[in-house]
């Protein structure tokens, strides 16, 4: 019944060899070369990948083409585009009186929309509020521009969890603005437990993903350039259009996907400021390992997941292939 | 100076290494979130030497995954009744050496071989209580008897559910005048169909666990699905709110502690659950957390405020109509499933 001991014993056997072959590996080299070479410093990192990140992913593989047993099925990718594939599956069994309850399950597709409108709209939101706040920041005519910077970095130092918390003790019904708002005689309002709220503390935790690409990349510009624009005429508007916004773009494409990233997998902040109202691909992709205890449905959810986030990623590339905005895409 | 200050650092290190060896003597606890109180811990730890790890879940079917991976990291865990079967048909828990808890003796007689432990060797009852509704009395228009004030659109955006599977579909199955423990798919969805329901119309304004009482303290909802523990708590900080069993019935359990066969620390483990059932340490609890106590020495203890009081003491009447939860097997699946219908409709 244990998940963990599904994995046949010639993983664990392979992982073993793998290790002892990088060590072998890293021998060989240090012997050929009559010394340690600075390329073998990057080792510690190397190993620290392929055991944390690339072995991970495989398992997740592994699981997600296995059933319950470890024998191989696409069942698990099924039960995604059909939620109800396999109690579909179960009540046909049952008898003919239960064919009433036949039908497509659209629980993850729906989810994955949802989701994924969701993280458009967070990116949208944090772009139209984090550029103008880049902007200041970077500006050099605005005295306070490094203390906002500290300002937007301390909230950071932070639990995420802690921050969102916060929130609810601000939103609720009976919370501080509505407190506020009733003590000044209107009426007091909903804050909490729907979408507004959920879009309200993805923003609030992504923001600052966008905000510093985009303030790196104004920082970087030469500033040459623009007196060069205002030398030859171009008012303040046009030297931003025509020099400041395409100089920022590797910053803006870089932001973009720091936080559409988070924004698709985001779980918990639908629980909380939500209210479990709605749940987004993280939440469903918890409910299936925590609750239900099916790795193997929630595994390909996984991999479905960061297939299209490397589809999405090596979209946003095109718009940056020199990777200037920090080299995260 | 900076040379003193790294020679401290490095003293200080080598002296903690015998105190993490002596951690060694501890017994690793899984418990519900809120579930205990912090003071008994201590005076275990007083009184046996033995250091309390205390680890959290906040249902049954998140433990029951946990201790199914990974066995041996828990060597007393706290599962509900149909979860207790459960583990004992995946032969997850091992026998308890009742000689190491002489303290059962003051547990109740009646709940010593209950139906999800057959024996009685499996576990030691802690805590148990019922399934209602908390309302305040400032909200809701009359004394609430039926489940169907839940289903009511006059409380629009003023019902909190339990996010928990077996809790949220129960009761609605009992509503409908079905078993809690049905296994009739077509019973089951009738239930979906009005759980859906009650969230299009806007009813529900969320689906949490351990949030519930205390904005329900505050005056956030009118109506909340809860156990009885959470209401007596709530109640007891505002007097507004009132809680019910309501007359279709409902679910009463009992929580009990077991033993998972991996466990490093068996020993430990006996000595914290015959703590436990010391009457002096299970009254502490009782008075923090407010369930019910299957405890009768520690019930004389308390005296009038426990048999006086009915969330805590219910009559044999409100048991007679509640029903225990029965491990549903693999049927779970298709609760599972239903449950996600509602969860994302």
């Amino acid at each position: 019944m244990s998940q963990s001991l599904n994995l046949p014993g010639w993983v664990f056997w392979l992982l073993g060899l793998m290790l002892l072959g990088m060590v072998l590996l890293a021998l060989v080299a240090v012997r050929r070369t009559n010394g340690i070479k600075r390329s073998y410093f990057s080792a510690p990192y190397t190993l620290w990948m392929v055991l944390f990140t690339v072995v991970p992913v495989l398992l997740i593989a592994y699981y997600s083409l296995t059933d319950a047993n470890g024998a191989f099925t696409l069942d698990n990718f099924k039960n995604f585009w059909d939620s109800n594939y396999s109690v579909n599956q179960l009540y046909a069994q049952m008898g003919p009186e239960y064919a009433v309850l036949i039908q497509r399950g659209t629980v993850n597709i729906g989810i994955l929309a949802y989701s994924l409108w969701m993280a458009l709209l967070c990116t949208v939101i944090c772009l139209a509020l984090g550029y103008p706040a880049a902007y200041f920041m970077a500006d050099r005519e605005i005295k306070i521009g490094s203390t906002l910077v500290v300002l937007f970095i301390i909230p950071m130092w932070m639990n995420f969890l802690l921050r969102t918390v916060a929130w609810m003790t601000l939103l609720e019904d009976q919370g501080l603005i509505n407190g506020l708002l009733k003590a000044l005689g209107l009426h007091g309002a909903q804050l909490m437990y729907n979408d507004g709220a959920v879009l309200l503390g993805m923003v609030y935790n992504f923001l600052p993903f966008m905000v510093f690409p985009i303030y790196t990349s104004l920082t970087k510009m030469d500033s040459r350039l623009l007196e060069a624009a205002q030398d030859l005429g171009a008012d303040h508007l046009r030297t931003f259009w025509r020099v400041t916004a395409p100089l920022s773009v590797p910053g803006v494409i870089s932001g973009i996907s720091m936080v559409f990233m988070p924004s698709v997998t985001t779980f918990f902040i639908p629980r909380i400021l939500g209210g479990g109202n709605t749940m987004m691909f993280g939440d469903l992709i918890e409910n299936r390992f925590l609750t239900e205890g099916n790795w193997n449905v929630g595994s390909a959810l996984s991999l479905i997941m960061m297939i299209l986030i490397l589809i999405s990623l090596s979209v946003l590339r095109k718009a940056d292939p020199e990777g200037e905005g920090g080299g995260i895409v | 100076m900076r040379k003193n200050l790294i020679r401290t650092l490095v003293l200080l290190m080598v002296l903690c290494l015998p105190l993490a060896g002596l951690a060694e003597n501890a017994v690793n606890v899984y418990n519900w979130e809120d579930y205990i109180s912090q003071e008994t811990l201590d005076m275990f730890t007083a009184e046996t030497g033995i250091t309390v790890n205390m680890m959290n879940f906040t249902t049954n079917e998140d433990m029951l995954v946990k201790v199914r991976n990974s066995p041996s990291s828990f060597d007393v865990v706290f599962p509900s009744d149909y979860c207790i079967e459960r583990m004992i048909a995946e032969d997850l828990i091992a026998p308890i050496d009742f000689a190491n808890v002489p303290n059962m003796q003051y547990i109740d007689p009646n709940l010593l071989k209950p139906t999800y432990d057959p024996t009685g060797e499996y576990s030691v009852p802690y805590m148990w209580g019922t399934v209602g509704i908390l309302y305040n009395k400032t909200m809701v228009d009359g004394p609430v008897t039926s489940w169907s004030v839940l289903f009511d659109t006059k409380y629009k955006n003023n019902v909190f559910m339990i996010d928990s599977i077996r809790d949220c579909l129960g009761v609605t199955l009992m509503y409908l005048g079905y078993s809690m423990n049905t296994r009739d798919p077509l019973e089951l969805n009738a239930a979906k169909q009005l759980l859906i329901q009650q969230k299009k119309d806007g009813i529900v304004k969320a689906y949490q666990v351990d949030e519930t009482k205390d904005k329900m303290v505050a005056g956030e909802a009118a109506l909340a699905l809860v156990w009885s523990g959470d209401a007596q708590y709530a109640i007891d900080l505002n007097p507004d709110l009132a809680y019910v069993v309501p007359d279709e019935g409902s679910n009463i359990w009992v929580d009990g502690m077991v033993i998972p066969k991996a466990a490093k620390n068996k020993e430990n483990a006996e000595k914290f659950i015959d703590f436990m059932c010391r009457p002096d340490i299970a009254q502490l609890n009782c008075e923090e957390i407010w369930y019910s106590s299957p405890n009768t020495a520690a019930i004389q203890l308390m005296g009038e405020d426990y048999i006086g009081n009915l969330t805590m003491n219910p009559s044999q009447e409100i048991i007679d109509r509640c029903e225990f939860f029965m491990d549903i097997q693999d049927f779970i699946q298709i609760y599972n499933a239903m449950w996600l219908d509602i969860k994302s409709a």
